[in-house]
C-alpha cells in the first residue's frame, strides 16, 4: 500500500466512524441515559430510510425531507414511550430486550404491509452531487463529507446538551436517580418522554441522511442493529465522547481489517469489541 | 405451585411425549423432536440466565460449534460413530464455552451480554467466511450417527422413531441432571451469586471459578442439543450459530419464565407453536408474532409458567371476596 | 372458505359422474400438489413473489390445469433462513406430502430443501438459488434447476471482458459461497481468453461500507472490474462505484443481478451498466412478448427474470406430467421426460444438462433508463462443467 492509498484509507475510517457515530448516537441517549435496551434501535434508523423515500419522492428535496421528516420522527417516538417504553422503566432489562424485540417484528412487517419489499433509491441532493477527486484514479463524493460534518456537529451537540444545558443537567440526574429529581418537583415522565423522542429522532435522522448512500431496503434496520449496540458499550454507557472514539475505532478496524485481512475482516470489528473490554470491562470512557 | 401438583403435571408432560407419535404424524413427531431439542437448549441457557445471573447473547455458538463437530466427523459416505461423535460435540462444545468462558466472565451486566454476543460473533464468521465447515450455504450430515458396539446396535437414529425416543430421553436426562446440580451445594452457590454475588466473596466462595464452571457446564448442555439438532435434521449451517439464534432462545427462556427449568422447555414449545401457528394463518404472521411478544411482556410479567400460579392467586382472592 | 365449497361441490360432481360412467372410462385425473417453498418475508420478499407470480401465470395460461390435472398449491415462507430450512421443507414434503417442491431463492435454504428431496425422493425444481453444488457435487435425479449457476454469467461476462480487449481484472464480492463462485466463473472465463484476474476482493456479508474495497481497486488500477451484489447493496455499491469516480476510469461487469429491479432506485448511476445474465429486457420473440404482456395485465407490475424463472418452473414440472398423462406420478417417466423436454422460455429456448441445470444463451446486457437491454449473446448454449456431479 503506497502512503497516498494509506492516508486515503485514513479518510475511509474516519469517514466511516462518523457515519457508525451517527447511526448511534440516538442509542447512547435511549440505552446509555435512559438505560432501556432498545432492539428496535435499527427500526427508527429503517423509518427514517423509508420516511426519507416517502418525503423525497413527495417534495422533491431530501432536505425538505428531513425538515419534514424529524418533527414526524420525534411524535411518533414520544407516542410510543407514552404507549408502551414508560411501562419498562422498572422492569427488567430482559424484558426490554423482549419487548423491543417483538416491535422489530411489528415494524418490519408493517413496512412491508405500507411500502412493499422493492429496494428504493434516494437521490443525493443536486448541491452535493459532486466529488473532490484525490488521486488520478479516486474521487471522493462531496455529501459523504458533509455527512460527517453532521456528525462532528452532533458529537458537539449532543455533549453540549448533556454537560452544558439545564435540560441536560436534569437528564443527567433523572439518570443517577429518578424519584430525587420528580422530588425536586420535575416532570420526570415529561422528560424521559422528550428523551426518548429524542433517540427515535436522531436514529431517524441517520436513516434519512444515510438514505442517499445506503438506499432504502428491507431488513436495512438489522445491519446497524448489533454494530450501534458495539459502539455504545465499548465507548461506555452514557458517554458521548466514548461513543464517538469507539466509533472511529471500529471505522479504523472495519476498513482496514477488510483490506489487511479479508477472510477474517468479518471478525475485525467483534475481536476489537472483545479486546477493549478485556482492557476495560465497563467501556473506553467509563460513565464518571 | 404445590411441589406435587408440578410433579404431576410433569410427569403428565411426559407420559404425552411418549404416547405423541401414536397420535401425530411423523411431520409433527419432528417438530416435537425440535421443540424438545430447543428445550434443552433452553434449560442450558437458564442455568445461566435464570439460576446464575448471567444473561448471555451468545449461547448459539456452542449449540453451533457442537452441530458442526458432528458434520466435520462424519465421512462422506459412512457414518459417524456415535460413541466418538456424541462426547466430541459435547466436548467440543464445553472446551470453546471454557475459553470464552475465562474471558467474558471478567466482565458483568450489559458488558457481559455485548463480550458473550462479540465471541459468538467471531465463532460465527469462522464458520461462514472460511472453507473449514462448507461456507456459508452449510455442509450436510449424509448420515445418521451409528451407535454400533461390537456388532450390537442398542438403538437406531436412523428410525425417526427411535430417534425421537432417544431425543425425550436426552431431555429427560438433560432436566434431572440439571435439577440434581441445582440442589447439590455447587447449585446452592449459584443461585447465592445471582442474588448477591458479593456476598457470596465475602462468605468465602471464589465466584469466578463457580461462574467458569456454570458457564462450562451451560455450553457442554447446549452442546448436547447442537448434535441433536444437526442428527435430528441433516444440516448445518452457520445461522445455527447467528445471534438471532441466541436472541431466540433467550426469548424462549424469558418466555417461559427465568429461573425455571420446565419454563425452559415451556417457553420452547410456544415460541416455536405460536410461530407456525401464525406462519400457517397468514403471510404477516410477524406481526401476529411481535404482537404476542409485545402483549406477553405488558401483561404476563414471570412468563408463562408463572401463568397458572398467577391465576390461582386470582381466583382465591376473588373466592374469598365472594 | 368458498375454495373449500367449491372443492366439495366438485367433488360430489365427480362421484356422481363416476356413478354412471363404467369405471375407469372418464377417471378425472390425480390432482398435482405443488410446494412452493420461496420468501415472502425478509430481504428476498420480493423475489418469492416474482417466482410465485411467475409460476401461477402459466398453469393460469393452461386453463388452470396443468397436463390436464388441478394444481393445488401449499406455501411455506422461507423467510431465507437456513436454520428453518429443513423443517419448513418437511412440512411440505411429509405434512402436505407434495409432489413437487418449487424453491427457492437463497442458496443455503436451498441445500437444505435438496437435501430433504433427495432423503424422501421428492421432485425438486429450483427457480432460483445459484449454488454451483446443487447441479455439481449434490446432483440428483429429482432434482431440477430451471434458473441459472451462478457460474454461468460469470464465465460469460468473463469471457466478453477478455474479448473487449482487457488483460487484467479485480473481482469484487460479499464473503459467501455465490460471490465465490460467481467470481470464480468470472475468472475461468476472463483467463480461459487470455485475461488475468489480479485480486479477488471480498467484504462480510451483509457489510454494505465499499469505500475502503474502493480505493483499493483505484490502486491495483485493472483494467475491468466484475462484481458480484444483489438487492440493496447492489444500489449501494453501483452508487459508490460511480461517486468515487471510478465509473469513469475503470469498466465495471457483473452478473445480471447487479441491476435487475435495482436500476430505478441507483439512479442514474447504473446507465450504461454491462451485465451477464440468461434473460434481458427486448429479447425479440413472441413468447417473451406474450409473457410479458400478460404479466403487466395480470400482476400491474413488470415481469422480471425471477418471474420467468418461476414460469419455467411450471413449465418444466408440465412436460413431466404430459409424459404420466393423467396416470399415477410416476417418477423415472417423469424425470426423463423432464431431461428430454425442451423449455420454451421467454428468455429463449433452453434444455437441460445432464446434472439437470439449463443449458441456455446468456445475453449480454445493457443498462437503459430501467431496462437492461440485450446487447448481443455472451455466451450460446452455455452449459455449466457440473463438476463433482456424478449421475
Amino acid at each position: 500500500m503506497d502512503f497516498t492509498i494509506f492516508l486515503i484509507q485514513i479518510l475511509n475510517s474516519l469517514q466511516y466512524g462518523l457515519l457508525l457515530f451517527l447511526v448511534a448516537s440516538g442509542l447512547t441517549l435511549v440505552f446509555g441515559i435512559m438505560g432501556i435496551i432498545n432492539l428496535a434501535h435499527g427500526s427508527f434508523y429503517m423509518i427514517g430510510a423509508y420516511l426519507a423515500f416517502a418525503l423525497t419522492s413527495l417534495t422533491g428535496n431530501l432536505m425538505l425531507a428531513i425538515v419534514l421528516g424529524l418533527p414526524l420522527a420525534f411524535i411518533f417516538g414520544a407516542l410510543l414511550e407514552w404507549l408502551l417504553f414508560a411501562h419498562l422503566y422498572k422492569r427488567d432489562h430482559l424484558e426490554q430486550v423482549l419487548l423491543t424485540y417483538g416491535l422489530i417484528l411489528i415494524f418490519e412487517e408493517l413496512r412491508s404491509l405500507a411500502i412493499g419489499d422493492d429496494v428504493h433509491g434516494v437521490n443525493i441532493p443536486a448541491l452535493f452531487s459532486a466529488s473532490i477527486p484525490l488521486s488520478d484514479t479516486l474521487s471522493y463524493p462531496v455529501y459523504r463529507l458533509l455527512i460527517s460534518a453532521v456528525c462532528i456537529a452532533l458529537a458537539v451537540g449532543l455533549w453540549w446538551l448533556m454537560q452544558r444545558t439545564r435540560l441536560g443537567m436534569m437528564i443527567r440526574a433523572g439518570s443517577h436517580d429518578r424519584d430525587m429529581v420528580q422530588a425536586l418537583g420535575i416532570d420526570i415522565n415529561l422528560l424521559y418522554r422528550t428523551v426518548f423522542a429524542l433517540g427515535v429522532a436522531l436514529a431517524a435522522l441517520a436513516g434519512m441522511l444515510a438514505a442517499p448512500i445506503s438506499s432504502v431496503y428491507p431488513g436495512m434496520g438489522g445491519s446497524v442493529l448489533i454494530i450501534s449496540f458495539v459502539i455504545v458499550v465499548i465507548g461506555g454507557i452514557g458517554s458521548v465522547w466514548g461513543a464517538l472514539i469507539a466509533a472511529l475505532l471500529i471505522g479504523f478496524a472495519d476498513t482496514f481489517g477488510k483490506v489487511l485481512v479479508p477472510e477474517f475482516a468479518g471478525l475485525a470489528v467483534y475481536l476489537v469489541m472483545a479486546i477493549v473490554l478485556l482492557w476495560r470491562p465497563e467501556g473506553i470512557l467509563k460513565k464518571g | 405451585m404445590n411441589p406435587r401438583i408440578a410433579l404431576v403435571l410433569k410427569l403428565a408432560a411426559l407420559v404425552g411425549l411418549i404416547v405423541f407419535p401414536s397420535f401425530g404424524s411423523s411431520f409433527y413427531t419432528e417438530m416435537v423432536a425440535k421443540m424438545l431439542i430447543l428445550g434443552i437448549f433452553a434449560m442450558s441457557l437458564d442455568l445461566l440466565v435464570g439460576f446464575t445471573g448471567l444473561v448471555s447473547l451468545g449461547h448459539a455458538a456452542y449449540f453451533g460449534i457442537a452441530a458442526y463437530t458432528v458434520a466435520l466427523l462424519t465421512p462422506k459416505y459412512d457414518p459417524a460413530n456415535f460413541w466418538i461423535a456424541l462426547p466430541a460435540a459435547v466436548l467440543a462444545a464445553a472446551a470453546a464455552a471454557f475459553v470464552i468462558g475465562l474471558f467474558v466472565l471478567r466482565t458483568k451486566g450489559i458488558y457481559f451480554i455485548m463480550v458473550t454476543l462479540a465471541f459468538a460473533q467471531m465463532v460465527y464468521f469462522i464458520f461462514h467466511d472460511t472453507a473449514l465447515g462448507g461456507g456459508s450455504d452449510g455442509i450436510y450430515v449424509n448420515f445418521k450417527p451409528d451407535a454400533t458396539i461390537a456388532g450390537w446396535q442398542p438403538f437406531n437414529l436412523d428410525e425417526p422413531l427411535q430417534l425421537y425416543y432417544f431425543v425425550v430421553a436426552a431431555l429427560v436426562a438433560v432436566f434431572v441432571f440439571l435439577t440434581l446440580v441445582l440442589r447439590s451445594p455447587f447449585g446452592k452457590v449459584l443461585v447465592g451469586i445471582r442474588s448477591n454475588e458479593h456476598r457470596m466473596q465475602s462468605l468465602g466462595y471464589a465466584t469466578f471459578r463457580y461462574k467458569l464452571a456454570a458457564f462450562t457446564l451451560a455450553g457442554g448442555l447446549a452442546g448436547v442439543a447442537g448434535f441433536l439438532y444437526a442428527v435430528l435434521f441433516g444440516f448445518v449451517t452457520p445461522e445455527y450459530l447467528s445471534w438471532h439464534q441466541s436472541g431466540n432462545v433467550l426469548m424462549m427462556v424469558i418466555l417461559g419464565g427465568m429461573g425455571n427449568l420446565a419454563g425452559a422447555v415451556i417457553g420452547a414449545f410456544a415460541f416455536i407453536g405460536l410461530q407456525e401457528m401464525f406462519a400457517d394463518w397468514t403471510k404477516h404472521w410477524q406481526l401476529l408474532m411481535g404482537g404476542v411478544i409485545v402483549a406477553a411482556v405488558l401483561f404476563m410479567p414471570g412468563g408463562l409458567s408463572a401463568l397458572p400460579g398467577r391465576v390461582l392467586k386470582k381466583l382465591n382472592q376473588e373466592s374469598k371476596h365472594g | 372458505m368458498k375454495q373449500a365449497r367449491r372443492n366439495a361441490v366438485r367433488t360430489l360432481a365427480a362421484l356422481t359422474v363416476g356413478a354412471l360412467l363404467p369405471i375407469g372410462a372418464a377417471q378425472a385425473a390425480e390432482k398435482i400438489k405443488v410446494g412452493l417453498m420461496l420468501p415472502y418475508t425478509g430481504t428476498f420478499a420480493a423475489l418469492g413473489t416474482a417466482i410465485t407470480n411467475g409460476f401461477k401465470q402459466y398453469v393460469a395460461e393452461q386453463g388452470g390445469t396443468l397436463a390436464g390435472r388441478e394444481v393445488e398449491y401449499f406455501v411455506v415462507d422461507d423467510e431465507s433462513d437456513p436454520a428453518k430450512a429443513t423443517e419448513n421443507a418437511n412440512k411440505l414434503v411429509k405434512r402436505d406430502q407434495v409432489d413437487v417442491l418449487v424453491g427457492t431463492v437463497h442458496s443455503g435454504v436451498a441445500l437444505a430443501m435438496a437435501k430433504v428431496a433427495r432423503d424422501n425422493k421428492t421432485l425438486m425444481i429450483i427457480p432460483n438459488a445459484g449454488a454451483d453444488e446443487l447441479t455439481g457435487p449434490l446432483c440428483a435425479p429429482n432434482v431440477f434447476r430451471t434458473s441459472f449457476s451462478n457460474w454461468q454469467p460469470g464465465y460469460a461476462m468473463g469471457k466478453v471482458a477478455a474479448e473487449k480487449g482487457h488483460k487484467t481484472a479485480v473481482t469484487m464480492s460479499w464473503k459467501y459461497a455465490a460471490g465465490d463462485e460467481a467470481s470464480n466463473g468470472f475468472a475461468k472465463g476472463f483467463e480461459a481468453s487470455g485475461g488475468k484476474v489480479l485480486k479477488h476482493l471480498t467484504l462480510p456479508f451483509p457489510n454494505v461500507e465499499f469505500q475502503a474495497l474502493l480505493t483499493e481497486i483505484a490502486s491495483l488500477k485493472p483494467e475491468a472490474v466484475y462484481v458480484f451484489f444483489a438487492g440493496g447493496g447492489a444500489v449501494k455499491f453501483v452508487k459508490d462505484y460511480e461517486a468515487a469516480g471510478l465509473k469513469n476510469s475503470i469498466p465495471l461487469y457483473s452478473s445480471g443481478f447487479l441491476t435487475d429491479g435495482t436500476l430505478a432506485a441507483m439512479g442514474g448511476s447504473g446507465e450504461g451498466l454491462l451485465t451477464a445474465l440468461h434473460y434481458a429486457d427486448g429479447l425479440e420473440n413472441a413468447k417473451d412478448k406474450a409473457f410479458r404482456n400478460t404479466y403487466a395485465t395480470t400482476y400491474k407490475l413488470q415481469p422480471d427474470v425471477y418471474a420467468v424463472q418461476g414460469y419455467d418452473a411450471a413449465q418444466l414440472l408440465k412436460a413431466g406430467l404430459d409424459a404420466v398423462k393423467g396416470g399415477k406420478l410416476e417418477q423415472p417417466a417423469m424425470i426423463k421426460a423432464m431431461e428430454a423436454a425442451t423449455i420454451d422460455s421467454p428468455r429463449g429456448a433452453f434444455t437441460l444438462s445432464k446434472a439437470h441445470n439449463p443449458v441456455q444463451d446468456i445475453y449480454l446486457r445493457k443498462a437503459e433508463g430501467q431496462e437492461n437491454k440485450v446487447v448481443s449473446v455472451a455466451a450460446a448454449k452455455l452449459a455449466d462443467p457440473a463438476r463433482g456431479c456424478r449421475m
